[in-house]
């Protein structure tokens, strides 16, 4: 591993329940400084004890593990220092209103509000005018984008986010992107988790993590191109039946719904599928090759 | 085709603030009918209200055949909703949440037995009978909260962010499950943030503001607003939102 690794896991195990439920299973990886990283998966995968481990929040069972240099178990402290977090709850004060909270965090870091102010502006502006309402008044986006503040109030050099954009609509989601763009360019290293593989290719590098083991890792594009068959998108007016009858094809490997149009990947040719459909009804199938998606990979990589 | 939901100029208001604002819409028998908007949009006020759990301002609307102003129990029992917050009790059983909930319905014993095996089979769940829910993996919890709102075959079912959370491949197989519900007649009212999800559903309607800003199937919704996918298609609707939550 490279010195310059912003975050780096060696061998990390965590079990819960004394060893019977395992979260995690020889997780190694690491992220580079200023290098906006993605774990990715759905819930139980691991991600949330990841987080807390690099944070310091739990001990590994097994394994090390560092972040800017710091070891998580020896340099908590430092490590604390130099970290932003937002979990995946809400885990503000509720009682206090917006600038108190921020005003509290940045107080605990030693700071001021007017010191950072540069770092946060994008976003605080956004909820300046309820400044003072309390959190456990605001909406779901506003609470999103307070605890971010917080989180980045005391200029960290590396930040973890925890699903931020889970139960968020697509435009919110969309403007939270935009927001981690701007802060990986002022340099903060990012760590971010989304169970919306679409968000996958926002980010430099990725893991697919599922049930505590990593399953690929690598930029997205790479990812992508090591996808092992060829895919095809196919469509049709009468969407249901022809999923019902691709599926029934002998010469079929596997088949999704992915929108309107169905991924399927084949044993045989293209000109026996359509045949095949055709004697099925199907008139107005269309057959494309397509470049997949990483939600495609991650199904394939579920296979193995 | 039969409509199992009118409603003509809902309206919910909280003070000064217009939740949600003459709202005209139908959905068919057996139809899956896609309920989107931005955070903040009115989708939950609107939900609440054609499930009798909250009083409509001013307009009609009748869900099942019910008035939502005086026949509210009525239609908490011709109606199942799952969401993704609340569904299952951890600490039953897989058969004794079948039970519970089927007796909440007032299902007969006899029923709910030949109910319950028929159910465990069609999830293939015969040897977690008796696992506590909470044990079980989150895919499987989905599919079985699905199962359990539908148990004493309601008209329409609501499921409110149903697929939060779960692997691709479990969140397509929630799916081959409601295809096989509206298949049987059952009407099925889904809220998503998977915009791929949507092009599932038979019509789509697309809350902004508290009104219904587009409504009609997903291909003459795309076609309409010249876009590829309906996440484009959101896109263009929900970012003109002047009220959101964020």
């Amino acid at each position: 591993m490279k010195q310059d690794s912003s975050i780096i896991l060696t061998d990390i195990n965590k079990t819960y329940n004394k060893g019977k439920l395992t979260a995690v299973r020889d997780i190694s990886f690491s992220v580079e400084g200023g290098e906006l990283f993605g774990l990715i998966g759905p819930d139980g995968a691991g991600k949330t004890t990841l987080f807390r481990i690099l944070t310091t929040l739990l001990l590994a069972d097994g394994g090390s593990a560092s972040v800017n240099g710091f070891d998580v178990v020896k340099d908590y402290k430092q490590i604390r220092n130099c970290v932003g977090y937002m979990p995946g709850k809400f885990s503000l004060y509720q009682d206090l209103t917006i600038e108190e909270n921020l005003n509290f965090f940045a107080t605990v870091f030693g700071t001021t509000i007017e010191k950072n102010y540069d770092l946060i502006k994008d976003i605080y502006v956004q909820i300046e005018p309820f400044k003072d309402r309390r959190a456990a008044k605001l909406s779901g986006g506003m609470k999103q984008k307070l605890a971010l503040c917080c989180a980045l109030i005391h200029k960290p050099d590396v930040l973890f986010l925890d699903e931020p954009t889970t139960g968020v609509d697509v435009v919110s989601r969309k403007e939270f992107w935009e927001m981690l763009k701007r802060l990986k360019a002022q340099g903060i290293t990012i760590l971010v988790s989304t169970p919306y593989m679409d968000e996958a290719n926002l980010c430099d590098r990725i893991a697919l993590i599922q049930k505590g083991e990593i399953l690929s890792i690598d930029t997205p594009e790479k990812i992508i191109q090591s996808y092992p068959v060829k895919l095809y998108a196919l469509k049709s007016s009468n969407a249901f039946k022809l999923m019902q009858d691709v599926r029934d094809y002998t010469g079929t490997e596997t088949c999704f719904a992915f929108g309107d149009a169905l991924h399927t990947t084949f044993k045989s040719g293209e000109e026996e599928i359509l045949n095949y459909l055709k004697s099925k009804g199907h008139n107005d199938v269309s057959i494309d090759l397509i470049t997949p998606s990483i939600e495609d990979c991650f199904i394939a990589l579920l296979k193995n | 085709m039969e409509q199992v939901i009118k409603t003509e100029k809902l309206t919910k208001r909280f003070g000064d603030f217009i939740a949600c604002n003459e709202l005209s819409f139908e959905v068919g028998k057996g139809e899956i009918f896609g309920f989107l908007g931005a955070n903040g949009a009115g989708k939950t006020t609107a939900m609440r209200m054609l499930c009798g759990l909250l009083k409509p301002t001013s307009g009609k609307a009748s869900v099942a055949g019910y008035d939502v102003f005086t026949q509210t129990e009525k239609i908490k029992m011709s109606i199942g909703y799952m969401s993704q917050k609340f569904s299952l009790y951890d600490d039953l059983t897989v058969s004794e949440n079948i039970r519970f909930y089927a007796g909440i319905y007032g299902m007969r014993t006899k029923e709910i037995k030949i109910k319950t095996q028929e159910l465990l089979d069609e999830l293939q769940l015969q040897n977690e009978a008796k696992t506590l829910v909470s044990a079980l993996p989150l895919g499987w919890k989905q599919k079985l909260a699905f199962s359990v709102s539908i148990v004493h075959a309601p008209d329409i079912v609501f499921l409110d962010e149903p697929t939060g959370g779960v692997d691709p491949v479990t969140r397509r197989q929630f799916w081959d499950l409601i295809y096989h519900a509206a298949d049987r007649g059952v009407t099925v009212f889904v809220t998503t943030h998977y915009m791929d999800e949507a092009e599932y559903c038979n019509r789509v309607s697309i809350m902004v503001d508290g009104v219904i800003a587009a409504l009609d199937s997903p291909a003459n919704l795309k076609k309409q607003y010249g876009s590829e996918n309906m996440e484009e298609v959101f896109y263009q609707l929900a970012r003109k939102a002047k009220r959101s939550d964020n």
